[in-house]
């Protein structure tokens, strides 16, 4: 007898946990998605097919059904996430716009990096090094036959900053 | 007949061109005058016998001789004669045609001119350019001849330029047609710019290397090519805007660049050209960096080749396609050779070009100059490297991926940035030195000017801080160059009794590069103006319209008026929406969508209706109908903010290099330099 009442019971429960969920699943189901948001998540897929065009631009027959595919599935409820995902498996991960951050792709975000570090560094060593280059061997030579070393009076040092005066007020 | 005399002048020419080469080596090599003259000569023959080549397969196409293959591939009957003509550029053998007749075309301009003055340089200048002539004219003669026909021998119809044997001439009624994209006026100007941009910068690489060769160190190579230079930037500069018009008319996805490897093809060389630009400047002023303008035109030159190799090697689509294709190898090779000769000529020559002056202020005009050219030269790295991934991904891994907007916009935002901060302190900067305080002095008043462009978008509702920075720098750009223009003309007010007219023009002549270069950065500053308004501002909805109802986008409401299908004597199918543009109710314009079904190819083109005013374009795209049925249609509608102020820049950039390329009377101000009086 207790046997008895236990299964129905347990009947009961199911039942109603069933029921509970028809409504979550008739929500999850939604309306018709909207055109705007059908291109939200073609907008981040490129066609597979045309080179380089993303699916929400795409004209040809191909990418309609496409994007027909993606009208059902947010229909039924999936994510962008789940979508993307979908579209993935089915034709690569050439249909994202950019290559998923794992394994070998990891080598297309680290390099620009790498250049504008190690450039910048670069730079500024040879800028360093740009503001007192080292001398060149033929000045050298130059400066080994000059008998004397040239050294302004004080007379000529005011004559010239005289001149100069006269230069930049004209 | 006509098919044998295009081909038989193309041969001709590729014997003469070698022989040119030959004959240019061997006179310097021996000292002989008379074979240095012969391989000029040469030069100046080849543009004529092109020029036959190419009238030939101009008559080809106008007269529609579809019994050779390049004619039944890219026109049709039915195609206007502009088109048909055209059509030259439309297909990969007839646009390598193009591309060596322009070489030649610019080589022997080159050679005409009196070389008094630098008979030294002469033969290399002919044996680089046409050297490089002589590798596109092998392409045409032996691996895409425009002149190869149909023939049918016995049940088989085969490609042959030479009659087989037993065979006969056979052809289509009618041609495939020109790809519908392409028949658009933008398209049609579009590569014959690009390819101009491209061949002239092979001029200045030209003089270069001539200048390595003889190990002239002076800045003779630079004056010597200058026009060609700015020539080359402002052609290439115009094929990126045009081909961007031409996308945003009519791919149909409401922007102008995609940032597809095509398109980034043509823009790294623009970016190497742009830095050999300013190199080149450092160099003419402060004789500093003499290597810089050489490393970079020799990018330039190579970023060239490889943007004509990208886009007709197979590369692209795949390294299976690249392996299959004929002339993709051979380009390859050919820019490896290039690339490694140059450099090596530049290692040999490296301790020739070094400068002693040096660098004094990190705000002298040749230091940020230099900090200019690190960006572009950072941006051209990663250009380069996104687009070269997906092969390098497909060789280690096997799987293609695409390397799409997001990737290259994280890096372009930044640098433009940072380029737009550098031409706000540019024009104020001075060569040689300039310390903060005095720059500080002079960008004030501007500075404060400048926060219009912060105040005026808060006010209009605007949130977005990196809209406000852009928006702020453009202002200040704007704001410099114009107080610097006001600053200049008062200083010579002091000093002359002239009308305000007379020492703006005075002011304007006496350095007439520097305000050239002004207006170019405004310019530039416009077209800013309109990538902001499209970057941040973009907004966008589709819907499906019964006729007579409506759809808001932004300030703007459609109303889809009727749908009219009708076909054209062009042999188009045309399905043309009448669609009425409103504001609050009132109707500012109508513009018609369409999507027009070419006939002879069986392809659609889908052309936007816009509307386009300074301020924003309301631009629409007819998606699908349904004819019969009362459904109506569906729209993809685009609310582009300032982006004619990206067209209107490119107008402007124009005006700046005609201005700059200007010929002027000698006068006693060449060659000084453009130190600020203070």
């Amino acid at each position: 007898m207790i046997q008895k009442s236990k299964r129905t019971l347990w009947w009961i429960l199911s039942a109603v946990l069933l029921l509970s969920l028809i409504p979550v699943a008739a929500n999850a189901q939604g309306s018709d998605p909207t055109d705007d948001e059908v291109n939200a998540v073609a907008k981040q897929l490129y066609c597979p097919v045309c080179e380089n065009i993303p699916l929400d631009a795409c004209g040809t027959a191909a990418c309609e059904q496409w994007r027909g595919i993606i009208r059902d599935k947010l229909a039924e409820g999936w994510t962008e996430e789940e979508i993307k995902i979908y579209f993935v498996n089915q034709y690569g991960d050439r249909v994202l716009a950019e290559p998923p951050r794992r394994g070998f792709n990891w080598i297309v975000y680290i390099v620009p990096v790498v250049i504008f570090v190690g450039g910048g560094y670069l730079f500024y060593r040879g800028f360093e090094q740009w503001r007192s280059p080292e001398p060149d061997s033929n000045v050298r030579k130059k400066e080994k036959t000059t008998p004397k070393p040239v050294t302004l009076s004080e007379d000529d040092i005011s004559r010239v900053e005289e001149e100069l005066r006269k230069r930049s007020q004209r | 007949m006509v098919a044998e005399i295009g081909f038989g002048s193309l041969f001709i020419s590729l014997i003469i061109s070698v022989y040119g080469v030959i004959a240019a080596i061997y006179g310097t090599g021996n000292h002989q005058k008379k074979w240095i003259l012969s391989a000029q000569q040469a030069t100046r023959l080849v543009f004529p016998l092109l020029t036959i080549s190419v009238g030939s397969l101009i008559y080809l196409l106008i007269n529609n001789n579809f019994e050779v293959v390049y004619v039944s591939q890219v026109s049709s009957l039915s195609m206007p004669l502009y088109l048909k003509i055209t059509a030259l550029w439309g297909g990969q053998s007839g646009s390598l045609l193009f591309w060596s007749w322009l070489l030649a075309g610019f080589t022997s301009a080159v050679v005409l001119k009196k070389w008094d003055r630098d008979q030294d340089f002469l033969p290399w200048v002919i044996v680089v350019s046409l050297g490089t002539l002589v590798f596109f004219i092998l392409l045409n003669t032996f691996f895409e001849n425009p002149f190869v026909r149909y023939w049918q021998v016995n049940q088989d119809i085969v490609q042959s330029f030479s009659q087989p044997l037993g065979g006969f001439i056979v052809g289509p009624r009618d041609g495939g047609g020109l790809n519908p994209l392409l028949r658009h006026p933008g398209m049609v100007i579009h590569p014959p710019m690009q390819y101009l941009g491209f061949v002239a910068f092979i001029i200045p690489y030209a003089y270069a290397m001539a200048s390595l060769i003889t190990g002239r160190s002076d800045d003779r190579w630079i004056q010597l090519s200058r026009r060609w230079t700015l020539w080359a930037w402002l052609f290439l500069s115009l094929g990126l805007i045009l081909g961007a018009r031409w996308a945003y008319d009519v791919l149909g996805w409401g922007g102008y660049w995609g940032w597809d490897p095509v398109e980034i093809s043509a823009l790294m060389p623009w970016l190497s050209g742009t830095a050999f630009l300013h190199a080149v400047l450092i160099q003419e002023k402060r004789g500093m960096f003499k290597q810089w303008p050489i490393v970079l035109i020799i990018l330039t030159y190579n970023l060239v080749i490889f943007g004509t190799f990208l886009t007709r090697s197979g590369l692209l689509s795949s390294v299976h396609s690249f392996a299959r294709s004929t002339i993709g190898p051979i380009f390859l090779v050919f820019i490896a050779l290039t690339f490694i000769a140059s450099f090596w000529l530049l290692s040999s020559r490296w301790d020739k070009f070094k400068s002693r002056q040096v660098l004094t202020s990190f705000f002298s005009k040749e230091a940020l100059i230099l900090i200019s050219i690190v960006l572009l030269l950072g941006m051209l790295a990663t250009t380069f490297w996104g687009v070269i991934f997906p092969t390098i991904s497909e060789l280690v891994t096997g799987a293609k991926v695409t390397v799409g907007p997001p990737f290259y916009e994280r890096v372009a935002a930044p640098i433009f940035g940072g380029m737009l901060s550098i031409m706000v302190i540019c024009p104020l900067a001075v060569w040689s030195y300039v310390s903060f305080k005095h720059l500080g002095k002079l960008l004030w008043k501007p500075f404060a000017v400048s926060l219009i462009g912060i105040v005026l978008p808060i006010i209009g509702g605007l949130t977005k801080v990196p809209a406000l920075i852009a928006f702020w720098l453009v202002a200040f750009v704007l704001a410099v160059n114009g107080f610097e223009f006001i600053r200049r003309t008062r200083l010579r007010r002091k000093t002359e009794s002239e009308t305000l007219p007379e020492t703006v023009t005075r002011v304007f002549q006496r350095n007439k590069r520097s305000y050239a270069a002004m207006i170019i950065h405004v310019g530039i500053v416009f077209m800013a103006l309109g990538i902001i308004g499209i970057e941040f501002f973009q907004t966008e909805t589709q819907g499906t319209l019964a006729e007579g109802q409506e759809l808001q986008l932004a300030p703007y409401t459609m109303e889809y008026e009727k749908l009219e299908i009708f076909d054209t004597p062009d042999a188009r199918n045309v399905a043309r929406a009448v669609v009425l543009v409103k504001k609050d109710g009132e109707v500012l314009d109508e513009i018609y969508p369409r999507r027009d079904f070419y006939y002879d190819s069986g392809q659609p083109v889908t052309i936007p209706g816009v509307r386009s005013t300074l301020l924003d374009d309301f631009y629409v795209i007819l998606v699908d109908w349904k004819a019969v049925t009362s459904e109506g249609a569906t729209f993809k509608v685009y609310h582009n903010p300032l982006v004619k102020w990206l067209w209107i820049g490119a107008w402007v950039i124009i005006v700046g290099v005609v201005v700059a390329t200007w010929p002027e009377k000698k006068s006693k101000m060449a060659g000084r330099n453009n130190v600020r009086p203070k």
